[in-house]
């Protein structure tokens, strides 16, 4: 089993897109949506829920007013300014550390897991798929996503399946960093863009200091050739593969307003054309890893 | 007035509108929260007044002190401290800064030190004044670097956020104490799913806010129809434009591209202050 996952730096390159063609390109594959933030992969493969988690994350102090002597303690220790002149906890600001439930003399606090979020492994016509939600304005969002991938894993060696393709979170912060976690490769998709070039590079650098392979592609070539250039020469220079390219094309979001991706929705288009030569390579690549 | 510009999908033209309102609008300043991969610099091309780092205490442990008795690891919420046997392993990444294991120690072994997350930029660009941080690569926690940025700003300007893309903890970070959210997306599914998830957040923070169509010929009427049924006031619509997309790919800000542009820009300020 290996594992594939798509992710971009800056976000709206094409990651989802891409890797919904990648559902429908390979041939043995579970699909994980890592981006479980702002979760679209659902939007074109249309999950059939088959099992559902609750995902209970981080917590939150709670001060039982019946209780609180109203010492302070807590007030001055918190490093959040999480709790009011009056005593309450504002849930959004808290971190969930505990300092206060320890260090209140009285205990008054107590620490709530709220429920974060939910997991889901559903079938779609492209096999399996695991996917999240995250509660609204929650945070640890790492966690869900390392839980994302360990269930997609746990699918794909049962039942003897090649690849777990991953479709990443954008930024390089803590969902990402779970989300490349004891990936085989990365590819990252770009655009020909100042803006992309430099979040490229900070992407495939986070790769790199992981030790994991990656591979670059870019979207939208042919609005700025000069920096499609840019990024392929900037791809040799740090070692990353560049992998292919494809047009900007309104056939991408056609295929997005018709739930499709686009190998499906216009397989002999000249886009889907670049989209099968970029999966081969990867699906190449990705053969001579361990 | 702090206005912050956020979207729940990424790449839907948050810095686009971040940089053009701040260059459409007289003195103001502008603060780049998208920490994890900071854009607008390229296009407000600031010029470089001072930087500094940023960093998080993490702990240290005395060897000569400590007993081993495991309370720390025990108190730590975020498994960045693990006792085994003689030695106390700090994983300083994982660590929230929080201090309780220091505090909690029961003989006093544990102390804190600085440890960098990122840096923070601050400079000057005509009648904006800039701040930016950029984080660390391999870094995993953006809200502290978010945070010191937004205590970097001048009290008592106008402000423009660029917030992070998504919904979780760093753009939490990055819109709270606003007053007033602008939602960038666009009509396509995606825009449309997205946007209803960063609606949600905003309720839930109660920040009042409105939303900007960014290639509003491209997809569907949906992301009208939702606003419609919400009552959520759509406060532009930018159609796709080869040549704009051309320029923002050469860091070009719009209203340089297009000057006429430049008072859409300052109506939408307005508009903005008078729904506050
Ligand atoms: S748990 Fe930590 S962050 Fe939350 S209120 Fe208590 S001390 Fe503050
Ligand atoms: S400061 Fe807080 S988060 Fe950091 S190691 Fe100590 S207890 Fe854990």
């Amino acid at each position: 089993m290996k594992s594939i996952t798509v992710i971009s730096g800056k976000g709206g390159t094409g990651k989802t897109i891409l890797t919904a063609s990648f559902a429908a390109l390979a041939e043995s594959k579970v699909m994980a949506d890592c981006d479980v933030d702002a979760a679209d992969l659902h939007l074109i493969l249309k999950p059939e829920i088959l099992k559902e988690e609750v995902f209970l994350g981080g917590q939150a102090a709670k001060i039982d007013k019946s209780k609180c002597i109203e010492c302070d303690r807590c007030l001055d220790e918190c490093r959040f300014d999480a709790i009011s002149e009056n005593f309450v906890v504002d849930p959004i600001d808290c971190e969930g550390c505990a300092l206060c439930y320890h260090v209140c003399p009285v205990e008054a606090i107590e620490m709530i897991h709220s429920k974060q979020g939910r997991c889901y492994i559903s079938k779609t016509r492209h096999g399996h798929m695991v996917h999240a939600k995250l509660g609204i304005a929650e945070e640890n969002s790492g966690k869900l996503v390392a839980l994302v991938r360990k269930h997609a894993r746990e699918i794909a060696e049962r039942e003897n399946i090649e690849y777990v393709i991953v479709d990443g979170p954008p930024g390089i912060g803590c969902p990402v960093i779970s989300a490349i976690t004891g990936a085989s490769l990365v590819l990252a998709v770009t655009e020909p863009t100042v803006s992309g070039l430099h979040d490229l590079k900070r992407v495939v650098g986070l790769a790199n200091h992981f030790g994991i392979k990656a591979l670059v592609c870019v979207n939208k070539h042919d609005l700025n050739p000069a920096y499609t250039r840019q990024i392929e020469l900037h791809c040799q220079e740090v070692d990353a593969e560049f992998v292919g390219k494809i047009s900007f094309d309104t056939v991408i979001t056609k295929a997005m307003l018709n739930a499709q991706s686009v190998v499906e929705y216009q397989p002999d288009s000249s886009v889907s054309e670049q989209i099968k030569s970029i999966w081969q390579r990867v699906d190449e690549v990705a053969r001579t890893l361990p | 007035m702090i206005i912050s510009i956020a979207s729940g999908k990424g790449g839907t033209g948050k810095t686009t509108l971040a940089t053009n309102l701040a260059l459409s609008i007289g003195k103001c300043q502008l603060l780049d929260c998208d920490v994890e991969e900071p854009n607008s610099h390229i296009f407000i091309k600031p010029r470089l007044i001072r930087s500094r780092s940023v960093s998080l205490p993490v702990p240290k442990v005395d060897d000569k002190k400590c007993t081993y008795c495991g309370k720390c690891s025990e108190v730590c919420q975020f498994s960045a401290l693990a006792v085994i046997r003689k030695n106390v392993l700090v994983f300083q990444e994982l660590c929230h800064g929080c201090g309780a294991c220091s505090i909690l120690c029961p003989v006093d072994a544990i102390w804190e030190v600085e440890r960098e997350i990122g840096v923070m930029e601050i400079g000057q660009a005509g009648d904006v004044h800039f701040i930016h941080g950029l984080m660390r690569i391999s870094e995993a926690m953006s809200p502290p670097l978010i945070k010191a940025v937004k205590n970097e700003a001048e009290k008592d300007m106008v402000t423009i956020i660029d917030a992070p893309p998504g919904t979780s903890c760093p753009v939490i970070e990055a819109v709270k104490d606003s007053d007033f959210c602008v939602l960038v997306t666009e009509p396509t599914p995606f825009g449309l799913n997205d946007l209803v998830l960063a609606v949600e957040m905003l309720r839930i923070l109660e920040i009042p806010f409105a939303v900007v169509l960014n290639r509003s010929d491209v997809g569907d009427d949906k992301v009208d129809e939702y606003c419609e049924k919400e009552d959520i006031p759509i406060l532009m619509k930018i159609p796709m434009d080869r040549e704009l997309a051309e320029a923002y790919s050469e860091g070009i800000p719009f209203v340089e591209a297009k000057p006429e542009w430049k008072e859409k820009f300052a109506d939408l300020y307005n508009n903005i202050i008078r729904m506050v």
